[in-house]
């Protein structure tokens, strides 16, 4: 792999950008190989590249039905922040956020991570005390969080309406450090990373079986034809249950649709990304000049793709209570995404049922933020057995009533 | 958008007109009951990629429960029926054999 720098730029800026090698190679698959993750989203690439970088383990296929980073990872509004309420959330996410300060570094590709500050309204008198105590969590804790008055949300966004017509703005949970990254880069940067380590990424290749011999797993059926291995790790967000199925267990787990849409490009207005959790609308500003904007999910079982339109709307009339001069602005762009929703909205990192079988879902509406952190956790649990990351995260706490529960802390858990 | 057939009031329901209440026909498991049962009828709700009966209220109309069985893979609509019943009803059941043969979903086929 070559390295990216200023000075290769320089140099094919001198030979007409003939010199470029792709960022990735697209191997055929082998018959074998110690470990297969389903599922080339983020969380997929990114246990992969960690297994290889911290474990040595290299011979390793990600296998990805569609194209790489084009599931949920490819269609995220790419909020980053840590500010959890539980012990164990903010353990991996503020891991996650922390790793995100220097992937580009790390990657040698750049993923744009923009530490700009995520602001998190509250617009009652029950979200001031849920985020009072959110703030209190996180100094404990060891991340940086702090709950500021209105004032200084007006000082931090000049744009923003103080007096909605429905909630008053009385104040927001404000992380410095949380903030925004290209979503696509940060599969890319990971793919790139992993096929340079010999990791084999098989795009446009589905898994339709998964085979066990004894309780153990031994292998994938796939559309490229079966291949064998030692250890499995499903990663594949909303087709989670699916995927389990063929395993033969299930998971706690739904699967629902949630959309973003982004604006026509304007000049630079909101240099943070401020949650209105109350009237159900986030929004931040691209590089571009775009505003990303979503919202919540929809209420049943969907695997399309596609949301309600209704949902859009309720969002966009959030967003023009909350920041008026946004009301004449035209969308350019709608999508939607099938996240995996779990009872406490806290993700699986897990053993399952089928030994040397592994999973990693349930990350639902919030998972982006945690992709490196994930990585981290589901490698080492993979390659060790163990992780105190990971520990927590099990798909058996609900039968032990050991919810890590984010539900009642987020609302709107992006 | 989702379009219901209340089949009470016999309204043509768009989705905002309804509330949507999960899993449909659900065992309840109380006192005396093993873990994993309790521990199943708590968590684990079904979450097919194909056929799926749910329960849905038409909220903003009659009020009513009732039942739909939908595809979760192409948002197709198969039906609506009764609250009044544990299983789906055989008319419904045919509904859907007519486009999924040989579709099964948790004890009902
Ligand atoms: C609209 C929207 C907005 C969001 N906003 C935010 C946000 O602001 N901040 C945040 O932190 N999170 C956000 N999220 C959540 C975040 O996008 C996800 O939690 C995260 O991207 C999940 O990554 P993943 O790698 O687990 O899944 P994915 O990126 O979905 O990757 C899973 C991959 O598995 C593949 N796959 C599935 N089945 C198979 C099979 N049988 N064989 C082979 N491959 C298979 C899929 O094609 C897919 O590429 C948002 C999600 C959506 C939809
Ligand atoms: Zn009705």
């Amino acid at each position: 792999m070559r390295h990216y720098s200023a000075f290769a730029v320089a140099r094919e800026g001198l030979r007409y950008h003939t010199g470029w090698e792709r960022a990735w190679r697209s191997p055929e698959p082998k018959r074998r190989y110690d470990v297969i993750i389903v599922g080339a989203g983020g969380h997929g690439l990114a246990t992969a590249y960690y297994l290889g970088k911290n474990y040595g383990i290299h011979n390793v296929a990600v296998i990805e039905k569609g194209w790489l980073g084009g599931g949920n990872t490819g269609r995220n509004t790419t909020i980053i922040r840590s500010n959890y309420l539980q012990d164990s959330s903010a353990a991996i996410y503020e891991k996650a956020r922390g790793l995100y300060e220097d992937l580009s570094q790390d990657l040698n590709y750049n993923i744009m991570f923009s530490p700009r500050g995520v602001l998190m309204l509250a617009q009652t008198q029950h979200e001031i005390r849920g985020y009072q105590r959110t703030a209190h969590a996180n100094n404990l804790q060891g991340v940086s969080t702090e709950f500021i008055g209105p004032q200084k949300v007006k000082e931090i966004v000049p744009i923003i309406n103080l007096e909605g017509p429905r909630y008053p703005v009385l104040g927001a949970l404000w992380q410095p450090r949380g903030g925004t990254a290209r979503h696509d880069a940060v599969a890319w940067g990971y793919a790139r990373a992993c096929s340079a380590m010999g990791m084999d990424i098989i795009q446009q290749t589905e898994v339709t079986g998964v085979r066990t011999h004894d309780g153990r797993v031994v292998g994938v059926d796939t559309t490229k034809g079966p291949i064998d291995c030692e250890k499995l790790g499903m990663v594949v967000a909303g087709n989670c249950s699916v995927l389990s199925e063929m395993a033969g267990f299930r998971l706690p787990v739904e699967s629902v649709a949630l959309q973003a849409l982004v604006s026509e490009p304007i000049k630079p207005c909101m240099d943070v990304v401020v949650m209105a959790n109350t009237v159900h609308g986030y929004m931040s500003q691209s590089d571009k000049g775009e505003m990303v904007i979503g919202g919540g999910t929809d209420a049943y079982n969907n695997y399309t793709q596609r949301g309600s339109f209704h949902h859009i709307e309720e969002t966009v009339r959030a967003l023009v209570e909350t920041f008026p001069m946004v009301s004449r602005l035209k969308m350019l762009r709608q999508w939607g995404g099938i996240v995996d929703v779990t009872g406490d909205r806290s993700p699986l990192i897990s053993k399952t049922p089928v030994e040397n079988c592994f999973v990693n879902a349930g990350w639902g509406t919030g998972g982006f933020k945690a992709i490196p952190g994930s990585g981290w956790a589901m490698a080492q649990l993979m390659a060790t057995g163990h992780s105190s990351l990971a520990e927590e995260f099990t798909m058996t706490r609900f039968r032990e009533g050991k919810f890590i529960d984010e539900s009642v802390a987020a609302g709107v858990a992006h | 958008m989702l379009i219901l057939k209340c089949p009470y009031c016999g309204v043509d329901a768009e989705e905002t007109e309804l509330a949507a209440g999960g899993e449909a026909h659900l065992k309840r498991f109380g006192p005396g009951s093993s873990d994993d049962e309790f521990h199943d009828y708590l968590f684990m709700r079904e979450n097919p990629k194909g056929v799926h009966f749910e329960r849905w209220r038409h909220a903003n109309g009659c009020g009513k429960w009732f039942h739909a069985a939908r595809c979760t893979q192409t948002l197709e609509v198969f039906g609506t029926y009764s609250a009044q019943v544990t299983e789906p009803p055989q008319e419904i059941r045919d509904a859907i054999t007519a486009k999924r043969p040989g579709w099964t979903w948790r004890e009902f086929e």
